[in-house]
C-alpha cells in the first residue's frame, strides 16, 4: 500500500507539490534569517573544528538535552526528553520510509524487510511516551502555570505542543491501518508491534482499510510539512539554533565581552541591532521562553526592569523588524535603546543587570544575556555619555587616581603600615599578592588583607605586595561598558606585570581574580591566578596550616557563593572545604546556592551605583540566608561582604549575625 | 560668538607632599589634573554653546605638557584650543597671569566677538580667586564671581542675569556683556568624553601661542611682572585638640559635651 502511488501521478504531484511548499518556505525563511544574522558584525571567532562538533551533539543528546532534563526539579525536561527522544527517532523515520519509501514509490523495497519491522517497533514503543510527554506539558504550561512562565503562555506554544501530540496519534493510526489490511509488517515473520497491532482491531469488519490507511498518511505527512514550514517561524527553531549555539557557544567563562578596536567604531558599543555581533544575533534565535533566566535574574526577583527573557525577546523583535529595512542600507524606524515599543530596550533595564550570569548558567540553548547588555552600556558610556550619574565619580576616580573611590594611590599600602610586607621582587618573592582596591583602602576589607597575609605567613609562602604600584584591574569599568578605560588600565598592568617579570598572583577579591584571569588572557596574558579561597584551601589540604580545633565563636556557618568565583569560575568546592576544615562540618547552604545562588547585588558595577528601583537585591540575599539561622555568613568577596554587613544592619540582625572572609574565618582557627 | 573657557592644569594636590625639611613641595611623580573648578567652567561653556550656538574656546597658560588639559577640552566639545606657553611666562602670579589671559581673550576677540569668559572660582594650588577678576579688570569687562547659575543670556540686549552663591544667601544681578564668570561646583554636572571625541583629541593640533605671538613687554609678565613672591610653604601645625568626657562608655554625655563646645564656639546654632 502506498497513498502517493495508489494515486498514479497526481498522488506523487500532490506529495512532492506540498513537500516542495513546506521545504521551500522552511529555506525561504532560513536563508531570510541568516542574511538578517548576517547583519551583525563578525567577531573573529574561530570556526570550531570537527572535534568541538562532534562533542557539542553529544552533549546535547546525552547530557545536556535529556539527562539533565530528566533530572530537572521541576519535571519539566521529562515531557520534553519524551518528546526530543520522539523527533529523532521520528525524523528518521519520515525520511527512510516516507520521503525516500513512498515519494519514490519503493515501498516494497523499503518496507518488505525485517528492519522496516524493528523500527516500526521503535516508533510504536515512542509515540505513547511522545504523547505523555506533549500532554505532560499541555498540562504544566496552561493548568499548573509555574511561576518561571509568568506572562508567558502564549497560543504559539500550545500550537506546536498540539503538533507535536498529533504526529504519533497520526503515525500509530498508519500503520494500525497497514497491519489490519495484512500489509507490511504483517507479512513478516516477525512480531508485528504491539500497540499498532492492538489498534488495528479497531478496523475489524471495516470496508475501506485502504482509504483509512490513505487518510491518515496524508493527513500524518501534511502535519510534517506544516511543522516543516513553521520550523523558522515559531519556538520550534531551537531544535537548530540550539545545537549550533553549543557549538559555537564562548570557551568558559560564558559571557566574555570582545575587546574594542580603536580603529573600528562599529566594535564601541551596540545602539542598532546590526551592531551586535552576528553570534548574539544568532543565539537569540534558539530562545524557547522557557522562563529560566527570568526566575533566576536577580534583578528581576526584585522586580526592577530588567528581565533577560525581555532582552532576548526584544533583541529578536527589533531585528526581525528592523534587518529589511538595514538590508537596503537604511536607518531603521524601531530604536533599540530607550524606546516604548516591544523590541526596544530602556535604559534602566541596561543599567539594572549585575553581569551574574545566573541567566546564562540556566538557559538550556546557550543564549549568553550578559555581553549583549555589556555592549548596550558601552554604546551608553562610549558613544552618548549617558549614564547614571554616580557613574561620573567613578570613572574619573579610576581613571586618574586607579581607584574607585578616588583614594590618593600613595595610601594604597596604609592597610600594611603595621606589618612586614615585602614589596614584590622576581627573584625574591614567588607570589604577588594583588590586594585589589578594597582590600587596600576599605576599612572593614582590610582586615581581610590582614587575615589573608597571617595565612600566608603560618604556612610559610613566599609573597609580595606591590603597594603604592598596585593599580585597579578595571572590572567595574569593563562590566559597566567602559572598555575604552578599562582597556588602557589592562595594558597597564599588564606592561607592569611583564617588566617586573609576575606571573604568579595570589587575589583577594574574586573580580581582581577574574579579570586578570579570563580577560586579561584576551591580551595573550597567561597569569597563573588563584583566588584567595583556592590557595588557602590547597594550604590546609597540603598540611601547611595548623588549626586549633576550636568552634572559635563561628556557630552555624551560612556560605554565599560569589557570582565570579563560582559561575564565573566554577570554583565552588574550595571555600566550602575549607570552611568544612575549621568547623568540622560542612558550611549551611541557603536555598538557592552553588551555579544557582543568588547575587549580592553589587556585581556588574552596580557596587557603584544607587538601587531605587524595587527591593534591593542585598535585602534580597540577606533574607534567604537569615533563613537558615546563621551566627556568621561567610563570604569570599569584598562586595559581597559589603552588601552583607549593609543588609543585616537593614534588617537589625548585624548584632547575632557576623559577616566574615573566608580568611579571616581560617586566620582566626590558627594555632 | 565666543565664550573662552579659561582651564589650568595643576597637581593633584591630594597626592601632594611638602618635604619636612625643605619646606617646599615634591612635585616629582605627582600626577596632574584638571583644576576641579575649570572642569565646570569648561561645562558651563559647553552648555552655553548647546543652548545659544556660542563657540567655545578653551585656554591655558603653563609649560607644554599642559596639552594635555587642552585636549581634555576638546574631547569634551570645545572648539578651539590655545596653548599659552612660553619661558616668560613661567613664575608668574596671579596679577601677570591675568595679563597673558587677557591678552589671549582679546586677540580671540579679533576672530570672534567674546560674549563671556568663564573661569573656576579658584585653583586648589593656588587658592587666590584673583586670576578670574583680574581678567574682568585688565579688560574692563564686568565681573561675576561666585556664579551657581546662569539664569538668562539675552543677546540682542547683550546682557547676562546669573546667580551668585554667597555665605548663607544667594544675590541675583544682571550684567553687561562681555562679562568675566567665575563659576563654583554647584553649577553644573561636568560632562563625559565620548570615544570617538577622546580619539578626535589625541589626533588634534593644540595651538601654542608663545610671546612672540602675543608680543607683551617681558617686564609685565611671568617672574618679573610679578609683584608676589613666594618666601615659603609650609603646613600649618595642628593643635592637638583634647579629649572631652567619655565617649566609648557614655556616648550621650559626650555628645552633649561636644554639642555644647561648638554652640559656645559659634560654630552651630540651634
Amino acid at each position: 500500500m502506498n497513498p502517493v502511488s495508489d494515486l498514479g501521478a497526481i498522488g506523487y504531484l500532490l506529495f512532492w507539490g506540498l513537500t516542495a511548499v513546506a521545504a521551500g518556505i522552511f529555506l525561504y525563511r532560513g536563508v531570510q534569517l541568516l542574511r538578517y544574522i548576517s547583519l551583525g558584525r563578525g567577531n573573529g571567532q574561530a570556526t570550531p573544528g570537527i572535534r568541538r562538533g562532534l562533542a557539542a551533539i553529544f552533549n546535547i543528546i546525552v547530557q545536556e538535552c535529556q539527562w539533565k532534563n530528566l533530572t530537572h526539579r521541576d519535571r519539566a525536561g521529562v515531557g520534553h526528553a519524551f518528546m526530543f527522544w520522539g523527533f529523532i527517532l521520528f525524523v528518521i523515520y519520515y525520511f527512510l520510509f516516507i520521503v525516500i519509501a513512498s515519494g519514490f514509490g519503493i515501498y516494497e523495497t523499503m518496507e518488505h524487510n525485517s528492519f522496516y519491522v524493528v523500527y516500526a517497533w521503535i516508533t510504536d514503543i515512542i509515540a505513547p511516551f511522545i504523547v505523555i510527554g506533549a500532554v505532560w506539558c499541555i498540562l504544566r504550561r496552561y493548568i499548573g502555570r509555574p511561576k518561571r512562565l509568568e506572562g508567558q503562555l502564549t497560543w504559539e506554544a500550545l500550537i506546536i505542543l498540539i503538533t507535536v501530540l498529533i504526529h504519533p496519534i497520526t503515525h500509530v493510526g498508519k500503520i494500525a491501518a497497514q497491519i489490519a489490511a495484512g500489509s507490511p509488517p504483517a507479512g513478516l515473520s516477525l512480531a508485528t508491534p504491539p500497540l499498532s497491532t492492538a489498534v488495528a482491531n479497531l478496523y475489524d469488519g471495516a470496508t475501506s482499510i485502504e482509504a483509512w490507511h490513505a487518510a491518515w498518511f496524508w493527513s500524518h505527512w501534511v502535519f510534517v510539512l506544516l511543522v516543516l514550514a513553521i520550523i523558522g517561524y515559531t519556538r520550534y527553531l531551537h531544535v537548530i539554533v540550539a545545537i549550533i549555539n553549543d557549538l559555537i557557544r564562548s570557551a568558559p567563562p560564558k559571557g566574555m565581552v570582545s575587546l574594542i578596536d580603536l580603529k573600528n567604531p562599529a566594535t564601541f558599543g551596540v545602539s542598532r541591532v546590526d551592531n551586535f555581533t552576528q553570534r548574539d544575533l544568532l543565539d537569540i534565535q534558539a530562545c524557547v521562553v522557557c522562563g529560566y533566566c527570568q526566575e533566576n535574574c536577580p534583578a528581576n526577583l526584585t522586580e526592577k526592569p530588567l528581565n533577560p527573557l525581555l532582552i532576548v525577546r526584544d533583541v529578536k523583535a527589533n531585528l526581525l523588524s528592523n534587518a529589511p529595512v538595514l538590508l537596503k542600507k537604511q536607518e531603521p524606524s524601531l530604536e533599540l535603546i530607550g524606546g516604548e515599543r516591544e523590541g526596544s530596550i530602556s535604559e534602566d533595564a541596561i543599567w539594572a543587570c549585575t553581569t551574574c550570569g545566573a541567566c546564562m548558567e540556566v538557559c538550556p540553548v546557550y543564549i549568553e544575556h550578559v555581553p549583549k547588555i555589556v555592549e548596550m552600556r558601552r554604546d551608553l558610556v562610549q558613544m552618548r555619555a549617558k549614564f547614571p550619574e554616580e557613574l561620573l565619580n567613578l570613572f574619573e576616580n579610576s581613571e586618574q587616581r586607579s581607584n574607585p573611590w578616588g583614594i590618593a594611590p600613595a595610601d594604597r599600602a596604609k592597610w600594611a603600615a603595621n606589618i612586614d610586607a615585602q614589596p614584590f621582587e622576581a627573584d625574591k618573592t614567588e607570589y604577588l599578592f594583588y590586594v585589589g582596591c578594597a582590600g587596600a583602602f576599605d576599612s572593614r576589607e582590610r582586615h581581610v588583607s590582614l587575615a589573608i597575609t597571617r595565612i600566608l605567613d603560618a604556612a610559610g609562602v613566599s609573597w609580595g605586595i606591590l603597594g603604592r604600584e598596585e593599580k585597579c584591574c578595571g572590572d567595574s569599568l569593563r562590566r559597566l561598558g567602559n572598555e575604552f578605560v578599562y582597556d588602557r588600565m589592562a595594558r597597564e598592568n599588564i606592561a607592569q606585570f611583564q617588566e617586573m617579570g609576575i606571573t604568579k598572583i595570589i587575589t583577594e577579591c574574586p573580580h581582581c581574580f577574574s579579570t586578570l584571569k579570563n580577560d586579561y588572557r584576551q591580551y595573550g596574558m597567561e597569569l597563573d591566578v588563584v583566588h584567595h579561597t583556592e590557595f588557602i584551601n590547597r594550604l590546609l589540604k597540603e598540611g601547611r596550616l595548623k588549626l586549633n580545633g576550636g568552634s572559635n565563636g563561628l556557630g552555624n556557618v551560612v556560605f554565599h557563593d560569589s557570582c565570579y568565583l563560582g559561575r564565573h569560575n566554577e570554583i565552588y568546592q574550595a571555600p566550602r572545604e575549607a570552611v568544612a576544615a575549621v568547623t568540622g562540618k560542612a558550611p549551611t547552604e541557603m536555598e538557592r546556592h552553588h551555579n544557582k545562588a543568588l547575587c549580592c547585588g553589587a556585581g556588574g558595577g552596580r557596587m557603584w551605583m544607587e538601587e531605587s528601583l524595587g527591593k534591593r537585591i542585598n535585602i534580597a540575599r540577606v533574607e534567604e540566608a537569615l533563613k537558615e539561622a546563621p551566627a556568621t555568613i561567610c563570604v569570599s568577596c569584598p562586595y559581597c561582604m559589603v552588601m552583607f554587613e549593609d543588609g543585616l544592619k537593614d534588617k537589625d540582625a548585624d548584632e547575632r549575625v557576623q559577616v566574615l572572609d573566608l580568611a579571616e574565618i581560617v586566620a582566626g582557627a590558627l594555632e | 560668538m565666543l565664550v573662552v573657557a579659561c582651564v589650568k592644569q595643576v597637581p593633584d594636590t591630594t597626592q601632594v607632599m611638602i618635604d619636612p625639611e625643605t619646606g617646599t613641595l615634591i612635585r616629582e611623580g605627582v600626577p596632574f589634573i584638571v583644576n576641579p573648578f575649570d572642569t565646570h567652567a569648561l561645562e558651563e561653556s559647553l552648555r552655553l554653546k548647546d543652548k545659544y550656538g556660542f563657540r567655545v574656546a578653551a585656554i591655558s597658560m603653563g609649560p607644554p605638557n599642559t596639552e594635555v588639559t587642552l585636549k581634555k577640552a576638546l574631547s569634551l566639545g570645545a572648539d578651539e584650543v590655545v596653548l599659552l606657553s612660553d619661558r616668560v611666562f613661567g613664575g608668574a602670579d596671579t596679577l601677570a597671569t591675568s595679563r597673558v589671559l587677557a591678552e589671549a581673550v582679546r586677540r580671540l576677540g579679533e576672530k570672534d566677538e567674546v560674549f563671556m569668559v568663564i573661569c573656576g572660582k579658584q585653583t586648589i594650588d593656588g587658592d587666590t580667586a584673583q586670576v578670574g577678576p583680574g581678567i574682568a579688570s585688565r579688560l574692563g569687562y564686568s565681573q561675576l564671581t561666585l556664579v551657581d547659575q546662569i539664569s538668562d543670556v539675552d543677546l540682542r540686549a547683550k546682557t547676562v542675569v546669573v546667580r551668585r552663591k554667597l555665605e548663607g544667601r544667594h544675590e541675583i544681578v544682571e550684567a553687561r556683556l562681555p562679562a568675566v564668570l567665575t563659576v563654583v561646583r554647584e553649577i553644573n554636572r561636568p560632562r563625559y568624553p565620548t570615544v570617538p571625541m577622546r580619539l578626535m583629541s589625541e589626533e588634534a593640533e593644540v595651538i601654542l601661542w608663545d610671546n612672540k605671538v602675543m608680543q607683551l613687554d617681558e617686564e609685565t609678565i611671568g617672574l618679573r611682572g610679578s609683584p608676589t613672591q613666594v618666601r615659603r610653604i609650609f603646613s600649618p601645625e595642628r593643635v592637638k585638640g583634647e579629649i572631652l568626657g567619655d565617649g566609648l562608655n557614655k556616648p550621650e554625655e559626650a555628645a552633649h559635651i561636644l554639642i555644647d563646645n561648638l554652640l559656645e564656639r559659634d560654630i552651630i546654632s540651634l
